[in-house]
């Protein structure tokens, strides 16, 4: 930080009255209990975790921390003083401010504008004073340390910059107490170690945040005390240090929940080799060379631009590839064809599930049943008896939560959403199944579903390709093949420890040093 | 001006200096403003070596005079757009306003049996106004409280305001309008007609409002990412209801200055003329998906349309062939805007 930010304007950091103090809420939808006699306590200046399975009522909490909603029972309370009514929502900025995983920047406009926006600078006549809205937009970025041209349009920030923005324009409000709603599940490894960098600068500045995330490692990596939900109701709050991972996460879903680590039969010696990519080059210029054996999971790991999505994408024929051959059990995939993809017998579970995923309207039957109208039909009629059929199968097999293959995917949680993207992609019974960060942004328990319906697909003699930098997702593979800047540059044998893995991803190599 | 951030920005110990290299993104953003002006600059001269009268003053203020009812009603729909809605009715309200005017104040034994004689002349431009003022609380009740899709709300005004219009002259024109509605359409001021300087003052006040005042900067906001602006604390609702009345008010107000300048209100009065409007709007940069703009791209769009019309009709291209070529230059334009712009026209 080149430049201190202020200090908060009242009293030194820790003087023991807590930042927010949210007592006895309970807070119902029609017959749903969202809350139900909820508490939690942020003391000034911590970084305060708050983990839940979906559903558990983290959403919920945020929105009445922010004065988005109103409990139906219980106080707010801020430094000590009952928090100000809804409609005064210039007081509750002044207090509390949550950065969203969905963006609150308006793309079309500058980033001078959106720190500034309905608050312009104005001068004579009371006309915006356009040079003076930019001074103080740099001054401001400036003073947090944030490194981004205040003229160019919001559209053009990352997902990094993004999130830097929007903490700092909330910092311009007075705000010293800031949520941050999952802020690491669009971000890269090194993206988020940016972030945390940042997080850890403000806390040292008198920031007091209150961190959620799906990931616990972040949490013992970042946080101070942790606060659990679960089923509506507080379970836990105890310093990160005090809870070991198991209980974290027996107290998050009720019992005790082991990732599927399980025993790995290893490949019968005559496994035929299903898929062959041969001198593989993506439009982005990554090259690749690999083999995959019928029943083997194979993780390409790889960090933010690595390559290892373009390579994932030119394989499944999501993108032209510029060069080379992939062969599925001796068929010669055409570049940049799904459709032949689909009928060599691949499988996909694509990066972002709202982009390339699902059609969140139609029902869990009409996304499940996407990639095989002719399982679901004849002579291109669609029986919809078929289709439900099938897609109660997939309910069944992915442990979806939902009341009948009828339901809008619009409607499931983020876990249960990627499920039906699963079941999409195994609905063909695939030859190879490829998995693009198939456990982002999803729940514990979903994980452990995902990840395990993994293992099933390959007793079946399926390739699976699983592309992650997420090491619970690669700790399935038999091998991981590790790409840095859009080359292989290792392979990792079953049983590799994380800090090699994580190691050779950023580029490192931790044995030849 | 929060007070916050001045403490903010006072107390932080050396805030480093601004970065003072030109950006290359602000730039471009300009740069898309002006997009049009090289190629109104290449129509002018290609439209002076055709014919040596295009520059002349007198067909310069013919051009600007015949755009200026147009202009504003794509001045009306820009307001709209940018909020993120369209209102296709505004073609219908540039004819039922001053139609209504008319219908009221018009002495039936003048005009074989049109009219009402029910108001005093004074009351015709007033009445104008209110019309659009109505027709825009209106579709801003359809749209904005009651959340209805803004293509279809606008379209079904657009057929009925048409049909009301019909309606109420029998599908035949007013004339002889009293001498306040035929006025604005027919002065001249300093030489020139008073219909321009309304256009221009119109434009001009809709770059400082839409350029240089919070309330013109909400409708950026809203059409860029409408939660957004509401969590800024920007009135999302009343903005863009006032924003539909103002678009409303300006169609009447556009209807009335070609009604001025005719004598008369024809039942078709700007049938169609909202095609030519979106035309004139999307080639001048504003987005049809909201948030993107300007009011003086606008005015550079339907500025580029009319000329390339003049230079056509001094061509002496035959008025048969005139929509054919306009149709092609609003897709040549749409064409070029969007190898120039590098971005997809949306």
């Amino acid at each position: 930080m080149s430049a201190a930010p202020p200090r908060p304007t009242d009293g030194p950091s820790g003087d023991g009255r807590p930042v927010v103090e949210a007592v006895s809420i309970t807070k119902r939808f029609g017959s749903t209990v969202a809350l139900s006699d909820a508490s939690i306590v942020v003391r000034r200046g911590e970084t305060h975790a708050l983990v839940g399975r979906n559903g558990a009522g983290k959403s919920t909490l945020v929105s009445i921390l922010t004065g988005l909603q109103a409990a139906d029972d219980g106080a707010v309370a801020f430094d000590g003083r009952p928090a100000p009514p809804l409609a005064d929502r210039d007081a509750w900025r002044q207090r509390v401010a949550c950065v969203y995983q969905k963006s609150t920047i308006i793309p079309t406009l500058t980033v001078a504008e959106n720190l500034f926006l309905n608050r312009h600078a104005r001068g004579p006549g009371g006309l915006i004073h356009w040079s003076r809205l930019r001074r103080a937009a740099e001054q401001l970025l400036a003073a947090w340390s944030v490194d981004v041209d205040v003229r160019q349009p919001a559209s053009t920030l990352s997902v990094e910059q993004r999130q830097f923005v929007e903490i700092a324009r909330a910092l311009s409000f007075g705000a010293r107490f800031i949520i941050l709603d999952e802020p690491t599940a669009q971000l890269d490894a090194a993206g988020i170690n940016r972030l945390f960098t940042r997080i850890r600068d403000l806390r040292a500045h008198g920031v007091t945040f209150l961190f959620i995330s799906h990931h616990l490692q972040e949490i013992y990596e970042l946080c101070d005390r942790v606060t659990v939900f679960r089923d509506a109701r507080h379970i836990v709050t105890a310093p990160v240090a005090e809870l070991s991972r198991q209980e974290l996460v027996a107290a998050m879903t009720g019992e005790d929940v082991t990732m599927p680590e399980a025993d790995h039969p290893p490949l019968p010696p005559d496994a035929p080799v299903l898929l062959s990519v041969r001198d593989l080059v993506t439009s982005s210029g990554a090259q690749v060379s690999m083999e995959a054996r019928a029943g083997e999971v194979v993780g390409i790991a790889g960090g933010g631009g690595s390559g290892k999505v373009e390579v994932a994408e030119a394989i499944v024929g999501l993108t032209r590839r510029a060069g080379g051959t992939v062969t599925l059990d001796g068929r010669v995939l055409r570049p940049g064809s799904v459709p032949d993809a689909l009928d060599a017998g691949v499988g996909l579970v694509p990066q972002d599930r709202h982009r390339e995923g699902l059609v969140p309207l139609l029902s869990i039957a009409e996304n499940v049943t996407m990639t095989v109208p002719d399982r679901v039909g004849r002579y291109g009629l669609i029986s919809s008896a078929r289709r439900d059929a099938l897609a109660r199968g997939t309910i069944a097999d992915l442990a979806i939560k939902a009341s009948g293959p009828q339901v809008p995917v619009s409607d499931l949680s983020g876990g249960n959403q990627q499920k039906v993207v699963m079941g999409r992609a195994l609905a063909s019974d695939p030859k190879l199944l490829v998995l693009i960060t198939p456990t982002a942004g999803v729940d514990v328990r979903s994980k452990q579903t995902l990840l395990g319906v993994v293992e099933d697909v390959r007793r079946r003699g399926t390739a699976v390709l699983v592309v992650s930098d997420e090491l619970d997702d690669l700790r399935i593979c038999d091998r991981v093949l590790v790409m840095f800047q859009g080359r292989i540059v290792g392979e990792m044998a079953h049983g590799w420890s994380d800090n090699d893995l994580v190691a050779a991803m950023e580029g490192v190599d931790l044995h030849h040093v | 001006m929060s007070e916050t951030l001045s403490t903010a920005t006072a107390s932080s110990s050396s805030p480093p200096s601004p970065p003072s290299s030109p950006s290359r993104s602000l730039a471009i953003a300009r740069l898309r403003d002006l997009a049009l002006v090289p190629a109104i600059i290449a129509v002018a001269i290609v439209g002076s070596i055709v014919n040596p009268v295009f520059l002349s003053s007198d067909n310069i203020i013919n051009v600007l005079q015949s755009m200026s009812e147009i202009a504003i009603l794509v001045l009306a729909q820009t307001i709209v757009l940018i909020t993120g809605k369209m209102d296709l009715s505004l073609e219908s309200t540039f004819g039922l306003a001053p139609g209504i005017a008319a219908w009221l104040v018009v002495d039936p034994a003048l005009t074989r049996g049109l009219g009402l004689d029910a108001l005093p002349d004074a009351w015709a431009v007033p009445v104008v106004l209110l019309v659009g003022a109505l027709v825009g609380a209106f579709n801003g009740l359809l749209i904005v409280r009651f959340g209805l899709n803004g293509f279809i709300v606008t379209l079904g005004m657009l057929i009925i305001l048409r049909g009301l219009l019909t309606g109420i002259s029998g599908g035949q024109t007013f004339f002889a309008l009293p001498e306040s509605m035929t006025y604005l359409g027919s002065a001249t001021w300093f030489g020139v007609p008073a219909s321009i300087w309304l256009s221009l003052l119109l434009f001009a006040a809709g770059i400082v409002v839409l350029g240089y005042t919070r309330s013109g900067r909400a409708l950026y906001a809203i059409g860029g990412n409408v939660d957004a602006a509401r969590a800024a604390g920007i009135r999302t609702d009343r903005v863009l209801w006032i924003a539909l009345v103002v678009a409303s008010v300006l169609a009447a107000l556009a209807g009335l200055l070609i009604s001025g300048r005719l004598a008369a209100v024809p039942a078709a009065q700007g049938s169609g003329a909202i095609f030519q409007v979106f035309a004139a709007a999307v080639i001048g940069g504003v987005s049809l998906n909201g948030g993107r703009g300007s009011v003086f791209g606008a005015f550079t769009g339907v500025l580029l349309l009319f000329m390339i019309i003049n230079v056509l009709t001094l061509a002496g291209v035959p008025a048969q062939w005139t929509n054919f070529l306009n149709g092609a230059v609003i897709l040549v334009a749409l064409v070029v805007s969007r190898i120039t712009g590098g971005k997809a026209q949306t």
